[in-house]
């Protein structure tokens, strides 16, 4: 496999994705939302109450709850970033009847979905990221004076951001490519690509409901779990993948 | 350069092509004909590499379809237009060119001296960096030719290039197939325009599922109705048509002033003819070698298959 015929395919999708506006608002908007809108939540809520010294630690208990299921909304959102691009990938080289003249080229499938891939990848990774920078500095700057410390950036968040949103997003990215090579239409891909957010809602579900606890050693259990399912995703991207079927069956 | 040998497709119990075996030589510009459904599109594919076969053989230049790593090598070896022209429309002209070349590994500098030549050939240059969606349909398909040829490509697909073209653009697309041919490419054509397949192809192959004929459209058009010799009379008299029967060969008179004479041997019967002619008092204006246009040779190849 070529890594830069991959780069070339990527580097095309990110100039298609840059001109399709549902992309752009959903890169921008969705991070913006959660990154500023919690924070203005929280303040809200403790922003100019006083706290009297004796429920200190119990707030401080229940903010710690509260700010690493926020943080895992970012596990979520990079569930649910790629899934736009993602689907596209496929489905939308057909409907622009692009992906024939795709295919007759020295190109192979597994370059070809590489491709696809990091073209989901990187924006919706990029987004992530910065959203939840945003996120952390309005965070602290809601909460520092009340808690009395910089609350973020923590091994919590650390290894969210560093390890499990990374995963996620190629589990995400691989989940609407597939599902992309296997449906004839968008809206289809986009459905079927959504599912993925599913197992990721129970988890934060979880997380609410206090029945799992989000510390770096459970987090790294699940990161572990969802790298086993990307290299499984990748292996099954490539054999479902069948380019005859899809330039013969699709209308 | 390209070989088949019962080359066979099915699509379920769906044959599109059937026992297809052809040989189109280096340099030399083949048409495919045939109807809608006939299986051309099918054949591209296959020879392109981009469906299997049911059965059968292919080879182009010295890679056997089929064989992946193969198929690798022809990809390289071979440009290939599509029916549809499958450009990006959101990306400029250069930008939709210089992805391709890239795929195909072009070097930098020969994509930038490919890209550059060839649309300053079709007169796009200027308009380079126009996104393609802003193009007239002439002018994708233009380009669309071009993406295929970015690679230098030994070999050329050509699915229906002029369909859908205004007769302006069919004429600068069929010129620069021209162009190709003197550059001694072998170019594969599929159409449906008998007329442009009569003029750029060195051969032709009719397909109906199945190979229904193959040849030079001269040896396509003489194989329907043999060679015949038109003469434009001032009038047809009786003694006109007499002196042709007395000669044995048979003729239909056509507008009321043209005889049409069945000949094996033109070259050598023509001037008896007009000898026995003249002395029959007819006063001839016009001679010419009449045969089936390619049209009804087609037309008549197909019905027959059906």
């Amino acid at each position: 496999m070529k890594l830069w015929k991959a780069w070339v395919i990527a580097r095309k999708d990110f100039s298609t994705f840059r001109t399709k506006r549902y992309v752009i608002y959903s890169l921008v908007v969705v991070p913006l939302l959660i990154s500023i809108g919690l924070p203005i939540l929280i303040w809200l809520g403790i922003g100019n109450a006083p706290i009297p010294p004796s429920q200190l630690p119990a707030i401080i208990s229940g903010l710690n709850d509260v700010f690493n299921a926020f943080s895992f909304l970012f596990v979520m959102l990079a569930g649910f970033l790629p899934i736009s691009i993602g689907a596209y990938s496929i489905v939308g080289e057909k409907l622009e009847k692009t992906l024939e003249p795709l295919l007759a080229t020295p190109t192979t499938d597994g370059e070809i979905l590489l491709g696809k891939v990091i073209a989901a990848f990187l924006p919706s990774v990029s987004a992530v990221y910065a959203g939840a920078v945003i996120f952390m500095v309005l965070m602290d700057a809601v909460t520092s004076a009340k808690l009395g410390y910089v609350y973020f950036p923590n091994w919590t968040v650390a290894v969210i951001l560093l390890i499990t949103v990374p995963l996620t997003t190629i589990l995400s990215t691989e989940f609407s490519v597939i599902t992309s090579a296997r449906v004839s239409d968008a809206r289809a891909a986009q459905q079927f690509g959504a599912l993925i957010v599913l197992p990721l809602a129970a988890i934060y579900l979880a997380t609410e409901i206090a029945f799992v606890s989000l510390t770096p050693a459970n987090l790294l259990i699940i990161s572990a779990i969802i790298l086993v399912i990307d290299a499984l995703l990748f292996s099954l991207s490539r054999a479902t993948f069948r380019r005859e079927e899809i330039l013969t069956k699709w209308k | 350069m390209i070989e088949t040998s019962n080359l066979t497709r099915k699509f379920g119990d769906v044959t599109a092509v059937e026992d297809l075996t052809l040989h189109v030589g280096e340099g030399e510009v083949f048409g495919f004909l045939g109807p809608n459904g006939a299986g051309k599109t099918t054949t591209i594919r296959m020879l392109a590499c981009l469906i299997s076969k049911t059965s059968g053989e292919a080879r182009i230049a010295d890679y056997e379809i089929g064989n992946s790593a193969d198929c690798q090598k022809i990809r390289k070896i071979i440009g290939l237009v599509p029916d549809n022209v499958g450009l990006y429309e959101d990306l400029s002209a250069y930008r939709n060119l210089d992805f391709y070349g890239r795929l195909y590994e072009c070097s930098d500098a020969q994509r930038r001296e490919q890209i550059e030549y060839f649309l300053k050939m079709l007169e796009l240059w200027d308009v380079r960096d126009r996104p393609v969606r802003t193009f007239s349909k002439g002018m994708k398909q233009k380009l669309a030719i071009v993406r295929a040829l970015i690679h230098d490509p030994q070999i050329l697909f050509l699915d229906e290039p002029t369909a859908n073209l205004d007769p302006e653009f069919q004429k600068t697309v069929r010129d620069f197939i021209l162009e190709l041919k003197h550059e001694k490419r072998t170019i594969f054509l599929n159409t449906h325009n008998l007329d442009e397949a009569q003029r750029i192809c060195d051969r032709i192959g009719i397909l109906n599922t199945k190979l229904v004929a193959e040849g030079t459209p001269e040896q396509l058009m003489e194989s329907l109705e043999g060679r015949k010799t038109q003469v434009q009379l001032q009038q047809v008299t009786p003694a006109v048509t007499g002196a042709v029967e007395r000669l044995g060969l048979l003729y239909v008179v056509s507008s009321g002033n043209r005889l049409v004479i069945d000949v094996s041997d033109p070259e050598k019967e023509n001037p008896g003819i007009m000898e026995a002619i003249v002395a029959a008092g007819g006063h001839i204006q016009f001679i010419t070698e009449k045969h089936a246009t390619l049209e009804e040779v087609y037309l008549k190849l197909v019905r027959d298959e059906q």
